[in-house]
């Protein structure tokens, strides 16, 4: 995962190459006794990166914690990797909201890459030899080595989010999950995570799923989008998504898709 | 000049400290300081600083308790400390954060201490080393459940600190790799509850914030390495607690007021230092 250089095969050739990465059949969740979305039916072929858009409160957290078995559907059936989800799976790497709130004050970055390795075995034990080469791997991945031994509450914003993309690649997962991570980032910022994702998509046979508030950063790696209108899941590819009518319904305020001469596709509001 | 009953200067301290009580306070000292390092890094980590000093207070009534119907103190601080670490374990966060009912249940606690101990004995000799501690005290029997329990604690603790360490600094994360987060804050509230029964004897409930939570806090800002940060707070609880037994052995005053005092000292020493080399120099993030 050295080579960062932009590969010239489009991110689309590779779609569709294996069995989906998750398969969501008739799904419902429910949530305090109320129904959050049902009629799930999609899949999302391996290999893609999916944003998973919608309105506040729509579920979008919701549809990863069913991936990771943090929540089981209501009704339906939900696939991972060829598998019923389960906590703990260790082909899965996943970064929270809001994540570096939620972490102790007191953290350096190398020891939180570390534990997403390690964190769930009992007992003493030194670092095995090949974690460590992981965690430093990992960590050059997202080009956070020059600070892994510094405290993740002395890092910027950007910085944090690139240790916990570290935290989640560590386990080279097939699948990762990421919620909101360009929440709390700068444009500059969330243009290199997104380039990152991207490098990330293109070096590792893996697939992408973000949930995210904003489809426009996401737009130039994103090949498919699952969207969470009117208390259902839909999927569609990012051409189907990025329209104009949609997007307007699906955000109740008017959004225009505009697509550049260069062939750069962006909404915007009003 | 003002005279204090007894205090001042000692010229036979040497002498003191070669005496059967002050070797039992060097032993059990070192015993409670070393378990307050190691569960002392946790409390930090996981923000239950106030949990600790909630479960000091739980243990009032229950030494006093154990005064009035004639049983050991340390049980009857260990029942009570285990019980309150329960119920906050199993409420959750939410229980420490509820300031106003947990201070209420709190001074009910030290008002059922009072209680106990007047019908107890009516003297105040029992509450004031509840309160503050009296390290000078400790018996050879206390010796050996003290090192009983650090032994469980060291045992304990090495089964399951990588899963409690994940779970406390990245418990989103932990959750989702299969880390039973709720049940190990249980596990650790119980944990802790032995330690303040222990510390309770060494320090007393008001001044126990200072061994168990001082010391780590103190550590952490130093070093942020886990393994580093657990021996460092060791080390420096040890020092305060068998700096402040030959201080009181020299001036003939309580090892409590000293052990505080030196604690408090490292810490101020720390922050100071932290405040003059602050160094933040974050990097911004920009395309490699």
């Amino acid at each position: 995962m050295t080579d960062t250089t932009a590969s010239a095969v489009p991110l689309d050739a590779a779609v569709g190459s294996h069995a989906p990465a998750m398969r969501f059949s008739e799904v419902s969740v429910r949530r305090g006794g109320q129904t959050v979305w049902s009629e799930g039916t999609f899949e999302i072929p391996s290999g893609s990166v999916v944003a998973v858009i919608g309105p506040n409160g729509s579920g979008k957290t919701t549809l990863l914690q069913l991936a990771l078995g943090l929540l089981t559907p209501a009704t339906g059936e939900v696939t991972v990797l060829g598998d019923t989800p389960r906590r703990g799976n260790p082909r899965i790497g996943y970064v929270p909201q809001n994540y570096s709130a939620a972490l102790g004050d007191v953290v350096r970055c190398r020891d939180l890459v570390s534990l997403g390795l390690s964190g769930a075995r009992w007992g003493l034990g030194r670092q095995r030899e090949q974690d460590s080469r992981d965690i430093d791997a990992a960590l050059d991945a997202v080009g956070a080595s020059e600070y892994a031994a510094r405290r993740m509450s002395h890092l910027s914003g950007g910085q944090q989010q690139r240790v916990a993309i570290a935290q989640a690649l560590a386990g080279q997962p097939d699948l990762l999950l990421l919620d909101e991570p360009l929440a709390n980032l700068d444009l500059r910022n969330q243009h290199a995570i997104v380039h990152l994702l991207g490098e990330i998509r293109r070096t590792g046979d893996l697939t992408v799923v973000v949930v995210t508030h904003d489809l426009n950063a996401l737009l130039p790696i994103a090949t498919a989008a699952v969207y969470l209108l009117d208390g259902h899941a839909h999927y569609g590819t990012i051409d189907d998504v990025v329209d104009s009518d949609l997007l307007t319904h699906l955000y109740g305020t008017f959004v225009r898709v505009v697509r550049t001469a260069q062939g750069d596709l962006f909404t915007r509001a009003g | 000049m003002l005279v204090f009953a007894g205090a001042g200067w000692q010229s036979n301290w040497f002498d003191v400290l070669q005496t059967n009580f002050m070797r039992n306070a060097f032993i059990g000292g070192a015993l409670v300081a070393v378990a307050s390092g190691l569960v002392g890094y946790f409390v930090v980590v996981r923000r239950d600083a106030f949990a600790t000093h909630a479960l000091a207070h739980i243990g009032f009534p229950g030494a006093t308790g154990a005064v009035l119907v004639g049983a050991p103190v340390t049980l009857g601080l260990a029942v009570f400390c285990t019980a309150g670490a329960l119920a906050i374990g199993l409420l959750g966060k939410q229980a420490a954060k509820r300031e106003i009912a947990t201070g209420s249940i709190l001074a009910l606690a030290t008002a059922l201490g009072v209680l106990f101990n007047s019908l107890a004995t009516r003297s105040a000799g029992t509450v004031t080393s509840v309160l503050f501690g009296n390290l000078l005290a400790i018996s050879v029997d206390q010796l050996w459940t003290f090192l009983f329990f650090v032994i469980g604690l060291v045992a304990a603790l090495a089964w399951i600190a990588r899963p409690l360490a994940f779970a406390s600094l990245d418990p989103q994360v932990a959750e989702a790799k299969g880390v039973p987060v709720r049940a190990l804050g249980t596990i650790f509230m119980v944990l802790l509850a032995l330690v303040v029964t222990m510390a309770v004897q060494v320090v007393g409930t008001l001044l126990l914030f200072a061994l168990i939570v001082t010391p780590s806090a103190t550590a952490l800002a130093l070093t942020a390495r886990p393994v580093g940060a657990v021996l460092l707070a060791a080390g420096l609880g040890l020092f305060c607690v068998w700096g402040g037994l030959v201080l009181a052995a020299m001036f003939n005053l309580p090892p409590s007021f000293f052990i505080v005092v030196l604690a408090f000292g490292a810490w101020l020493a720390t922050l100071a230092m932290s405040i003059m080399f602050e160094r933040r120099e974050v990097v911004p993030v920009g395309d490699r």
